[in-house]
């Protein structure tokens, strides 16, 4: 597997791990409007999702489509950053999951839409602007439960506190981070960091939440590295593709 | 609607045929026929989705949609749609390319289209991507049942990924805003 098609499949595979997460949502959300936001936002994930894994296929060459990527890679092979995967847990733990994620990937699509690879700097472009309201949901969301009631203050921070471990592999580059940025395909990820940081403490901030501090351990989701709930999620997700493969109607 | 309707005329009309050949003309009508699936009373013509027509050196002819929102799963239909259409009027072999970049824009909208919108009862796009303003505040959303500009935006979340919700605070009833993107 190429150095490009691995990258470009760590970005798909984040997309889409955390939309099939947001879907899960569907039908169980706290209010019909906020049941309407998480599918949306799902939608668009899954959808940036398709794109990036049709090009993996390409660069690949050997005839592997966007389902054949999606339905039927084993839980090693997916490249996501391992926030991704997270149960869902309460609303909050869900919107202060998609906000942690939302802003890294405010900062990645507006530094690829500058990539040296034009496939993925258009799909960038076209993700940007709806990952801008994904942010702009989710950002709102963490304000109002975090400087809403104690129970809603409690459980923010309590989310917060938890996943925050997960975002230390966003800005850890590893050999394949440097070989894309050394190509302008990806920014250099170092780069990316004090701007995530700042978005992340403005909302904090008005959300009246304590960010936690730094763990030196990090997840590499994006190596194929995944906590034990990756294998749910896909066991749930390529259920139907691996009972019927192939089955279309 | 009319605060908004300069920075739309004032907008490229990029959605229109560009070539006036009377080939292009006739792919462009049959195209008009099309439906978007989710808002049926608009064409895909409307929409701005059809970035171009054009025949290869190969005298193959190519029609390029672009998607409005990456996830939005009308894409599929309507490139199917297409084909059928084009199919029906004699083009059996149209190739149906997707295009991404530029990226798809509410401003692509015809004004048509936004007419549509209203007599459907769905609020057009209040603003213009181009509109430098936008960065500030919400934009006025007038109701399209009657009138007023005393709206509320219930959820940034629609019925479909291109519409939020809106209420009207004059005549109580919901509607559908065509969102600005």
């Amino acid at each position: 597997m190429s150095a490009l098609q691995r990258y470009v499949l760590r970005l798909a595979d984040t997309s889409l791990v955390l939309g099939q997460r947001l879907g899960e949502w569907v039908g169980h959300a706290p209010a019909l409007e906020e049941d309407l936001g998480l599918a949306n936002v799902s939608l668009d994930l899954i959808g940036q999702a398709r794109l990036l894994l049709t090009y993996a296929g390409e660069i690949e060459g050997r005839g592997r489509s966007e389902d054949d990527l999606a339905m039927a890679r084993e839980g090693s092979d997916f490249l996501n950053l391992a926030i991704a995967e997270q149960p869902n847990g309460d609303f909050g733990r869900t919107i202060v999951r998609q906000c942690l994620v939302d802003a890294f990937q405010l900062e990645m699509y507006e530094a690829l839409q500058r990539s040296t690879d034009a496939r993925i700097a258009e799909i960038a472009t076209k993700a940007l602007k709806e990952t801008r309201y994904h942010f702009r949901y989710s950002a709102g969301w963490v304000v109002r439960l975090g400087d809403g009631t104690d129970e809603s203050h409690a459980r923010a921070q309590k989310a917060l506190d938890e996943l925050w471990r997960f975002t230390m592999e966003f800005f850890v580059a590893d050999a394949l981070d440097d070989e894309m940025a050394r190509a302008g395909v990806a920014p250099v990820l170092a780069e990316l960091a004090p701007r995530w940081s700042a978005r992340i403490d403005d909302v904090l901030r008005e959300a009246t939440l304590k960010r936690p501090a730094d763990v030196p351990y990090s997840w590499h989701g994006k190596r194929g590295d995944h906590t034990e709930h990756l294998g749910y999620l896909l066991a749930e997700m390529q259920y139907m593709h691996r009972a019927y493969p192939g089955a279309s109607w | 609607m009319s605060s908004s309707a300069g920075a739309h005329e004032s907008a490229p009309a990029v959605s229109a045929p560009r070539s006036t050949s009377e080939r292009e003309s006739a792919v462009w009508r049959v195209l008009e026929s099309v439906p978007d699936p989710e808002i049926p009373i608009l064409t895909i013509v409307d929409l701005g989705i059809v970035r171009h027509v054009r025949w290869d050196a190969d005298g193959e002819l190519h029609v390029a949609l672009t998607p409005t929102y990456s996830g939005c799963p009308a894409t599929d239909v309507i490139r199917s749609s297409v084909k059928r259409a084009l199919s029906c009027a004699g083009y059996a072999n149209a190739i149906v390319d997707s295009v991404l970049s530029p990226p798809w824009t509410s401003d692509w909208l015809s004004e048509e289209g936004r007419r549509k919108l209203v007599a459907y009862g769905i609020a057009p796009p209040a603003e213009s991507v181009e509109n430098p303003r936008r960065l500030f505040g919400s934009p006025l959303v007038a109701c399209p049942r009657c009138g007023s500009d005393a709206t509320e935006r219930v959820s940034e979340f629609g019925s479909t990924p291109c519409k939020a919700h809106y209420r009207c605070t004059d005549c109580l009833e919901p509607f559908d805003y065509f969102k600005c993107i």
